[in-house]
């Protein structure tokens, strides 16, 4: 049996200054099968699979290649391996096409003949499964493609091994589906593929073993097919976790917060939201799907005053009746109207936080401004503060700890909970996850719902559309800038969903109710 | 693979660890001073330290140099903090300290002989302080409306300063051909800052604190302190929050140049009593490692202030006792500015042996 083993990690343990970032993390891959390397942000599988790709070296433990022991200190060496890397952040030249990012770096002959390299290219695109044109160039490629691109490079060299790191991150579930096919064919050709992903559905569907990392140290390898997502959670986290939303049918929903035409442009002038309408009810939580860059971040920032907008109006309806406009109104403005309309951005550190500053300081970006006197209040925040490390469990040193310095899932909780202490009407959450482990998405989630039953309109951006479909009640789906539907979330499907993301228009399948 | 040890940046270091490191690089600094000293002089160290501590402290007089060197220094320190602290590169504290010190001399020069002291200083001081308050709302206008560089643009207007500082040394030359403007109202002494409680610097220790815990308390519990604060750690979280970006540049920018060609009013009707290109004595610069160094605590501000005045009043001292000229003053505060800059590194980093950097 061992000698099928293609590649073996034993006792790999990493180091960055005083953190543990692998424990003693033993994996095996098998020849010509995928292997699943599983586990929450932080867990240590990224630092894993560059130790394989050579940019970073273990301070412990071996790698074996066919059985040998190898030292991997270089991208070269990995590559001169059989170990080929597909990162999440793609490294192509955009105005190059597709043939010369392949062979880039490249050594060959002195002359370069770029027709044979076109051939060799097909070659590989057909054998395999791929949809490519060597010729085409990377600034006219989507992100799937330039996906493709990244891992015909990888297979162009030659590569046996390959590393897909959250390959399914940034595509549709189509796009998902014909990549796993792919991946299916490389399988069938002999070559060992790992994954890494947190989606579990996926997991389940591609792979034949999967690895699963908790906090830096391996926990185990179970076959697939005796997997469960219930069982892989539990590996993952350490305990069983309820995977219930806990969706509940809206109260009353009425119109609280609708954009009717919005075009907002973006810095270089195009169009980053064009003709925007819908409306978004108090008592529901209205999912915003689409592939990222679709004009998200634009919609939630010209809602929220921060953008402006070329034309169309933002309007609000207030719960006691009447409605206010708005569109070119700053924040401060729209504060002014008593439109409490809580944001809880996409860069956290970035922009709904200061990361130098402590929990407190941090409450204090809503309060401060409270009291005619020229001194800011110090204790109104630190009260808050208090009880929302309190309600929401942050785990942190004090108060005054600067937030860069709290893990993901806690810095979120302190700005999801200063923005839900302001008992907003609107609630705005963009991708409130990302990065979370599962039991502080939970925590969100259910606040989400909570906020919901207190009768806000809650409206999530988000990626990961399995929760987007179990969370909320109506889906808006964005692609290029526009409104390519809007849809029940309780009746519409994933690919349903994935259809109206590539911008495949057409009536969908479920309408959603028009609002009130 | 850096020679056995590796460097490893810290989280965050206690407070006590971090004094002690900067303790320890003052005290290498006064031992490598000493050594210097001695190496060019050839004298015992003891006595050249005993020189340094006679000529910054050894008598009365002495003691009111360091004194005033020190607070000189503080309020330009002062002055740069809130810029600094919104992350405005204000480099332009010369520049702001001449055209306060222009202002100042003038109105002693014009309004010497005729207005009375208890206006006339009040006067001197707010203008003063408007000068340098719009000298420094040119580089935030173009910084707020045209996002323009503001270290180049701060840097580049010193020089406009010196150069209206030679216009107005031409202007007011006397005697005339001397190409100095020679002390000022020497006779009357109008326009000086008057003896308090019968000491000469009283009142540039007395104004220059006040500034010092007004800032202080201005940084740390108003509204607009915050809001500096928000602006300089991240624009986009200041423009989720509401704040007016824009205006807090213009505004803080005001404080921090008029606080400046305040100090420039203090240094004239204080110290120097004539407008020079010299009179900053380059304390734009140094107070930009003092602000720095003391990551904007007040009252480590004053600290290290006291520490480089004692410093170089002690220089000038053993520059004269050791027949050395007055760049002897200034390499030792080089070589104090050195070691403090350098133990930055270490509060930063840590350093280990390979391999050892699990504790």
């Amino acid at each position: 049996m061992a000698d099928d083993l293609i590649l073996e990690c034993k006792n790999i343990t990493k180091y960055f200054g005083g953190v543990c970032a692998n424990d003693g993390v033993n994996l095996s891959l098998k020849r010509g099968e995928i292997l699943s390397v599983l586990g929450e942000n932080g867990s240590g599988k990224t630092t894993l699979m560059n130790i394989l790709s050579g940019i970073y070296f273990p301070d412990e433990g071996e790698v074996l290649i066919k059985g040998k022991p190898v030292t991997i200190r270089s991208p070269q060496d990995a590559f001169a391996l059989g170990i080929g890397m597909v990162h999440q952040h793609f490294k192509l030249i955009k105005i190059m096409t597709a043939a010369e990012n392949i062979i880039l770096g490249m050594e060959g002959e002195a002359r370069l003949h770029m027709a044979k390299v076109e051939e060799d290219v097909r070659r590989v695109v057909s054998e395999y499964g791929f949809d490519l044109d060597p010729k085409a160039k990377i600034y006219n490629m989507s992100v799937s493609q330039k996906q493709t691109v990244e891992i015909v490079k990888v297979l162009y060299r030659g590569a046996e091994i390959l590393i897909l790191d959250e390959p399914t991150a940034v595509l549709t579930p189509q796009e998902t589906e014909k990549l796993f096919d792919v991946m299916r064919n490389m399988k069938a050709a002999g070559k060992s593929v790992i994954i890494i992903t947190h989606k579990l559905n996926e997991v389940l569907e591609i792979s034949d073993r999967v690895a699963v990392l908790r906090k830096g140290r391996y926990i185990g390898t179970v076959e697939t097919k005796d997997a469960t997502v219930e069982s892989l959670t539990e590996m993952m986290v350490g305990e069983k976790v309820d995977l219930d939303f806990g969706r509940k049918e809206p109260v009353s929903p009425a119109a609280r917060i609708a954009c009717k035409d919005l075009t907002v442009l973006s810095p270089d002038g195009r169009n980053a939201l064009s003709d925007i309408s819908f409306t978004a009810n108090g008592g529901e939580i209205l999912g915003i799907a689409g592939i990222s860059g679709n004009g998200q971040k634009e919609l939630l920032e010209a809602m929220a005053g921060l953008q402006p907008s070329e034309h169309g109006t933002v309007v609000y309806y207030p719960p006691e009746g009447g409605e206010e406009v708005l569109t070119g109104k700053d924040v401060n403005e729209i504060r002014r109207l008593g439109v409490i309309l809580s944001f809880v951005p996409e860069d956290r550190l970035g922009m709904g936080l200061v990361g130098a500053m402590g929990i407190s300081d941090n409450i204090a970006l809503r309060t401060y401004r409270s009291g005619k006197s020229f001194f800011t209040n110090r204790k109104i925040p630190q009260q808050l503060a208090g009880s929302i490390v309190e309600r929401l469990e942050v785990v942190t040193p004090g108060l005054g700890t600067p937030v860069r310095r709290l893990s993901g899932g806690n810095v979120q909780k302190v700005l999801v909970g200063r923005e839900i202490m302001a008992q907003p009407t609107v609630l705005m959450v963009a991708y409130p996850v990302r990065g979370l482990d599962i039991n502080s998405s939970y925590t969100i989630y259910h606040l989400l719902n909570e906020q919901k039953a207190n009768g806000a309109a809650v409206i999530c951006v988000g990626e990961d559309l399995d929760v987007l479909i179990g969370l909320c009640d109506r889906i808006l789906v964005l692609a290029g800038g526009r409104v390519s539907g809007i849809v029940d979330a309780r009746k519409v499907t994933k690919e349903e969903i994935g259809l109206l993301m590539t911008g495949v228009t057409g009536t969908p399948e479920t309408p959603a109710e028009e609002p009130a | 693979m850096t020679g056995g040890f590796h460097l490893t940046k810290r989280d965050g270091i206690s407070r006590g660890k971090a004094v002690l490191i900067r303790l320890v690089a003052v005290l290498l600094s006064l031992i490598v001073c000493g050594l210097v000293i001695m190496a060019i002089t050839g004298d015992n160290p003891v006595e050249v330290y005993a020189a340094l501590i006679d000529g910054a402290v050894g008598s009365k007089n002495r003691l009111w140099n360091t004194i005033r060197s020190m607070m000189l220094l503080l309020i330009v320190a002062v002055g740069l903090t809130p810029a600094f602290k919104m992350r405005f590169w204000n480099i332009g504290a010369e520049g702001q300290i001449l055209v306060g010190g222009i202002a100042a001399a003038g109105l002693m020069i014009y309004g010497g002989g005729s207005l009375p002291g208890a206006v006339l200083i009040p006067l001197i001081l707010i203008v003063s302080t408007v000068s340098g308050l719009l000298w420094g709302l040119i580089p935030a206008f173009f910084k707020a409306y045209f996002n323009t560089n503001e270290t180049l643009f701060t840097l580049m207007l010193n020089y406009v300063a010196i150069q209206l500082t030679n216009f107005a040394i031409i202007l007011w030359e006397s005697p005339k051909g001397s190409n100095s403007v020679g002390v000022i109202n020497q006779a009357s002494k109008a326009g000086w800052f008057p003896k308090l409680f019968g000491a000469n610097d009283t009142m540039i220790v007395l104004l220059v604190l006040l500034v010092t815990v007004l800032m202080a308390v201005y940084l740390r519990y108003s509204k607009q302190g915050y809001e500096i604060a928000v602006v300089g750690e991240s624009r986009d979280t200041a423009r989720y929050a509401g704040i007016n970006v824009k205006k807090v540049i213009l505004r803080t920018m005001m404080i921090s140049g008029g606080i400046c060609g305040l100090a420039g009013a203090i240094i004239v009707c204080g110290a120097s009593h004539t407008i020079s290109t010299g009179i900053t004595g380059g304390r734009g610069f140094t107070a930009i490692i003092v602000a720095w160094m003391s990551h904007f605590n007040a009252l480590a501000m004053a600290l290290v202030s006291a520490f480089l005045g004692f410093m170089q009043q002690g220089a000038i001292q053993i520059a004269t006792q050791f027949g050395l000229n007055e760049n002897a003053s200034e390499i030792i505060t080089g070589i104090i500015l050195f070691f403090l800059i350098g133990s930055e590194f270490f509060i930063n980093y840590r350093i280990g042996r390979k391999g050892g950097g699990k504790g």
